[in-house]
């Protein structure tokens, strides 16, 4: 993706080490002191989900294990002192999610476990994006969604299938099953996040990765830093389980008011994609509950407990984003970070992409 | 069983879009099963071949499909979650 803005110190230092070559002697000392700015970003931050200069420089660290950062050389994504910052980081988110989440008593069986995740979503009362869009939102909120939304979603599947080695037996077939759907079953234009790059073309937005990210806020990048924190480590693999099923289990009804929208507004692309969701996440939610979170349960016991963790993070991060959108558009505001202006760094060869 | 679409058949490459084919396991003489999904749909696996009334394929669109058993879905044969809002209840 390209090089975002920074949003804080944090982010100043980070991406002035990031466009250095690694191993030279300037970069190593810069590169030292980054464990130390991202401790004194969090303690600067009044909680990390809404911190911008947090959530930003972690949403950068996460990329380098994507498919990079243009202009950053790509040694720089197992150099150790950037490790430690982003562990600094997303030890921070960690510690804030579970402290503002109850824990659950974890059921034996794979379908008790799918009875207790079906009605932990019935339970859950957060703010309805998908039903502002269905019937109310205009164009240019429409094309903010998809802007939001495009951090996920042009990558959608990719932290999940980090999981994938990390589990055995029913539960890893089980999120094979689902991967296979979410990557169009080995079709590449048939991917999920092809038939969603379609509806931001569509829309007139630009569908490379990672595009919108300066417009995206923190309430919304820390939902995707939340994921690949989970994806990235093994210790996390039951609340990368729990996530994805709890993904699929908030996904097929409000997919069809999403869908509604998009046609009404005469985007029918975009409508395409979240009908696809409708039909696949209906399966999906399925197969999530019994089979791969379930199978975990009754297969992983020491992680049980992180599988409801991880469910709980998708309820309460959506709950953020939506209220965050909501609240703006309420207000006649934009839901977007403002757009900047090109920064001078910028080379022309990065103005012309 | 379908005779056009036999094992030896190289696999299609779909594009989005209302194309008939049989199940993806249609032919391959994998056996078929069905979980019978508490509270919710049918979900079925393998070697399936899914028709409409008239014996004509219906293309599931992907390997795995839940068919609706509650009759509230608006995508029947298949599952849209419908069952949730309309409180179907069968164990
Ligand atoms: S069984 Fe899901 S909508 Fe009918
Ligand atoms: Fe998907
Ligand atoms: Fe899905």
């Amino acid at each position: 993706m390209r090089q975002p803005q920074p949003r804080g110190p944090l982010g100043e230092d980070l991406l002035a080490v990031l466009r250095e070559e690694p191993g030279t002697p300037g970069a190593e000392a810069r590169a030292a002191a980054l464990p130390a700015a991202a401790r004194a970003a969090v303690s600067r931050a009044a909680g990390v989900l809404g911190d911008d200069d947090v959530q930003l420089s972690l949403f950068v660290l996460h990329a380098l294990h994507y498919q990079g950062v243009d202009g950053v050389d790509d040694r720089w994504e197992s150099d150790p002192e950037l490790l430690r910052a982003r562990e600094v980081l997303s030890g921070a988110l960690e510690a804030q999610l579970r402290a503002e989440l109850p824990a659950d008593t974890v059921p034996g069986t794979p379908q008790s476990v799918a009875d207790a995740l079906f009605a932990m979503a019935a339970e859950d009362d957060g703010p309805s994006l998908a039903r502002h869009l269905s019937g109310r939102a205009d164009d240019e909120q429409a094309r903010e969604f998809l802007q939001l939304k495009s951090v996920y979603q042009l990558m959608e599947g990719d932290p999940h299938t980090w999981g994938i080695p990390r589990l055995s037996g029913r539960a890893k077939a089980g999120l094979i099953e689902i991967q296979v759907d979410e990557y169009g079953g080995g079709s590449a234009s048939r991917m999920h996040s092809a038939l969603f790059a379609a509806g931001m073309r569509e829309a007139g937005l630009d569908d490379s990765y990672g595009s919108a990210v300066d417009r995206v806020p923190a309430e919304w990048l820390a939902g995707v830093n939340t994921v690949t924190m989970f994806g990235l480590h093994r210790r996390l693999r039951g609340a990368v389980v729990g996530h994805l099923a709890m993904y699929e289990m908030t996904s097929s009804v409000p997919s069809r008011f999403l869908a509604r929208g998009f046609h009404r507004l005469g985007l029918p692309a975009a409508a395409a994609f979240y009908d696809e969701h409708v039909e696949a996440d209906a399966a999906h939610e399925q197969i999530a509950a019994r089979d791969m979170a379930g199978g975990l349960v009754v297969e992983d016991p020491a992680v049980a407990a992180d599988v409801f963790f991880g469910a709980r993070c998708v309820l309460h991060l959506d709950a953020l984003a939506a209220r965050h959108a909501l609240a703006r558009w309420e207000a006649g505001e934009s839901a977007l970070r403002p757009a900047t202006a090109e920064p001078s760094r910028r080379g022309a060869a990065e103005l012309v992409r | 069983m379908s005779a056009e679409h036999g094992a030896g058949d190289p696999a299609p490459d779909p594009v989005p879009g209302p194309t008939a084919m049989p199940g993806p396991g249609a032919g391959s003489g994998e056996p078929v099963t069905i979980t019978v999904c508490p509270d919710g749909p049918l979900l079925v696996r393998g070697g399936y071949e899914l028709l409409d009334g008239d014996d004509r394929p219906i293309d599931p669109g992907r390997a795995t499909v839940a068919l609706c058993r509650c009759g509230a879905s608006s995508i029947k044969p298949f599952c849209d979650g419908s069952h949730k809002r309309a409180r179907f209840r069968a164990r």
